[in-house]
């Protein structure tokens, strides 16, 4: 275990380090203390890294992370992992807005609530909230899934692509051409591996699923309300 | 009647002219705004108002053949580890593959790297076409993140953060179901055949407080190597700078109106934001106020197509320009040898700018197969480099007859303004007076 002090070091140094570990390494564990709401802290690690935060951060913790698991234990600021492209990246807190925005791939799991645009324009990520998530969830969501285990706020998945939305508590205002759809077993199936990944102990069942009505896909003046 | 009564003639009106009432029929007839590429074609204030003033006895000139006048420029020197030295201050502005073909995309970056400049990618991605044969490539950091990924990321020679662009300041991108192939498609994480829309604000910063945060994140990702541009379309220029700046920007990219985009609603090109000859002067002063002239570089774009524009625009206070339509026009676009094919398309060569229809007969702004074959992007890159070349010897022909060893030393003393209009924005005088409207006198 190497424990990075980023008081002393500053996010620079940190993240420096973490980019320079040589890629065959057995020495994959690394702490980082006292944070302090710092910003971009372990953005950009292209390694199998086990990289435990050790409090709250700022912006973009863990932005294009590729490969390492990434735990927070804390709070996270505006857009945690954003554009992740593999890996992992655990908020033991709650998220601020725009988690996940544009990620590509990896797992991002949010013990606590999430912000609003959690989700936005997601590439392919998949996301799984133990909370509620805030207005404009899943906004242009294009690929993935998004798992909420509490409620959703306004206009979820509005102007949605092909992201698959499982919501447990109440979604009851959604966004342009997002419609509940039909849990088919494959979208049970789906939903139960997310939850255990992520260590959540619900009934897919108790979910329900939305995704895009495709109404917006080519533009139809009869739909003009609705842009 | 009485036929000898004198007659008045059949009179059309100057508010509905026949343009304003086709436009009314077709939208009467479809239902839909009128969508198309390219920037503002009104008229508008713009570089042909004003004039080099040359040397004479108050001022002498250096020979034409003889004595050297520098081109080059280096951006990025406030914060970069790596700034980008280009051979020559005209580089070739984002454009997307998607818009346009990976031929096209090819023959930038060749074109670009021949005459020792840099070209830039757009909304979808990186192509290895496109770096493979760009010496120095910008990689465009946008709203829609079509393509976004650490490892290009770090390939590229320059980040280009775009908060808008002139053709539609405030507006997203559109990209039409006919050009979503199976390869943009894949690119950017769509379903082929869809009309792709690109957000208008970036989906995880909004104001310049996140942006420098953004900034940050990038530097880090980069390792503080790569310069940071900010790009915005030209509407309020003094503030945009200003915040661009305080962002941390290393150097600031300015749109004005008549810079092209490859589909937009037609309203919005010809109604939103400044002509470029109005943003300079307040985007210039904007640096001058935070003392960051020539320090954070800024590369004006819109509009921009001799060495005369290059010349009047770093003379008005800018470092560097870019451009988009008149590097696709070297290219081969709207060529009159394709004329009838034009017409087929029910347009004329020199008028097409159906370019989010994908059925352009140049290759350039389609994804059809069998038409973007047909631009070889060795013989189109040449004709690019070639142009550019030409403009770069046209600048420095000017430069010379002003006087200046170096295009960087041309200085607004050196223009004047054939209108009060053009005067007023680039604030020089007016031909033969010393009056420059809003500093006072007459």
């Amino acid at each position: 275990m190497h424990e990075l002090d980023l008081k002393a070091l500053g996010v620079t140094a940190i993240n420096q380090n973490l980019y320079h570990v040589p890629k065959d390494t057995n020495d994959r564990q690394w702490s980082i203390r006292n944070p302090m709401g710092q910003h971009a802290i372990a953005c950009g690690v292209d390694a199998p890294l086990m990289i435990d935060v050790m409090g709250h951060v700022g912006f973009y913790c863990g932005g294009m992370n590729k490969e390492a698991e990434i735990t927070i234990h804390g709070h996270a600021g505006v857009g945690v992992a954003e554009n992740m492209m593999s890996g992992v990246v655990w908020v033991k807190g709650n998220a601020s807005e725009s988690a996940g925005a544009t990620a590509n791939g990896g797992l991002l799991v949010i013990e606590g609530d999430a912000s609003s645009r959690c989700g936005i324009s997601m590439k392919g990520v998949d996301i799984v909230v133990g909370g509620s998530v805030g207005h404009m969830s899943a906004f242009m969501a294009q690929r993935g899934n998004l798992v909420v285990c509490g409620n959703a706020g306004e206009a979820l998945g509005d102007s949605i692509y092909e992201a698959r939305l499982y919501v447990k508590g109440r979604a009851d205002n959604l966004g342009s051409d997002c419609i509940e759809k039909e849990m088919r077993s494959e979208h049970l199936e789906d939903l139960a591996r997310l939850l255990e990944r992520a260590r959540l102990k619900h009934k897919p069942q108790a979910f329900r699923r939305y995704g895009s009505a495709r109404k917006l896909y080519n533009f139809n003046v009869d739909h003009a309300d609705a842009y | 009647m009485d036929i000898n009564v004198p007659r008045t003639p059949p009179r059309k009106s100057a508010t509905f002219d026949d343009y304003t009432m086709a436009e009314i029929r077709r939208a009467a007839t479809t239902g839909i705004y009128d969508i198309r590429g390219a920037g503002a074609k009104r008229k508008l204030p713009n570089f042909d108002d004003l004039l080099f003033l040359g040397a004479s006895i108050s001022r002498y000139p250096l020979e034409g053949y003889r004595e050297k006048c520098g081109t080059d420029v280096v951006l990025g020197t406030r914060f970069a580890k790596k700034p980008i030295e280009l051979k020559i201050p005209i580089t070739i502005a984002g454009m997307s593959f998607g818009s346009l073909s990976a031929q096209a995309k090819e023959a930038l970056g060749r074109g670009a790297s021949m005459a020792g400049t840099s070209t830039t990618t757009g909304d979808g991605g990186m192509t290895p076409e496109e770096r493979g044969q760009s010496k120095y490539l910008v990689y465009q950091y946008l709203p829609s993140r079509y393509g976004m990924n650490p490892d290009d990321l770090r390939k590229a020679d320059a980040i280009e953060v775009v908060v808008g662009q002139g053709a539609k300041p405030g507006g997203g991108g559109m990209l039409l179901g006919q050009k979503i192939s199976d390869r943009v498609a894949a690119m950017r994480c769509l379903p082929k055949g869809i009309d792709q829309r690109s957000a208008c604000r970036h989906p995880d910063w909004t104001g310049p407080d996140d942006l420098e945060i953004k900034i940050h994140e990038l530097r880090e990702i980069t390792s503080w190597e790569k310069p940071i541009y900010v790009k915005v379309g030209g509407t309020r220029p003094y503030y945009d700078v200003a915040l661009a700046v305080k962002a941390g920007a290393d150097v600031v990219v300015l749109d004005g109106m008549q810079g092209g985009t490859a589909a937009t609603q037609e309203i919005f090109i010809e109604h939103v934001g400044l002509p470029t000859l109005a943003c300079i002067r307040p985007a210039v002063k904007a640096l001058q106020d935070l003392g960051m002239h020539r320090k954070v570089q800024l590369i004006m774009s819109g509009g921009i197509r001799s060495g005369a524009d290059v010349a009047k625009a770093l003379a008005l206070g800018a470092d560097a320009v870019a451009i988009g339509t008149a590097a696709l026009v070297a290219l081969g676009d709207n060529d009159p040898h394709l004329e009838e094919e034009y017409r087929a398309l029910g347009t004329t060569a020199g008028a097409y700018d159906d370019w989010h229809e994908g059925r352009d007969p140049a290759g350039i702004t389609t994804q059809d197969p069998v038409l973007a074959a047909r631009l070889d992007p060795v013989k189109a890159g040449k004709r690019l480099s070639n142009y550019l070349k030409v403009m770069t010897l046209e600048a420095q022909t000017v430069a010379r007859a002003c006087g200046k060893s170096h295009l960087h030393n041309l200085e607004p003393e050196d223009l004047c303004a054939l209108t009060v209009e053009a005067a007023a924005m680039a604030q020089v005088p007016l031909a033969g007076t010393s009056w420059i409207p809003g500093r006072g006198g007459y």
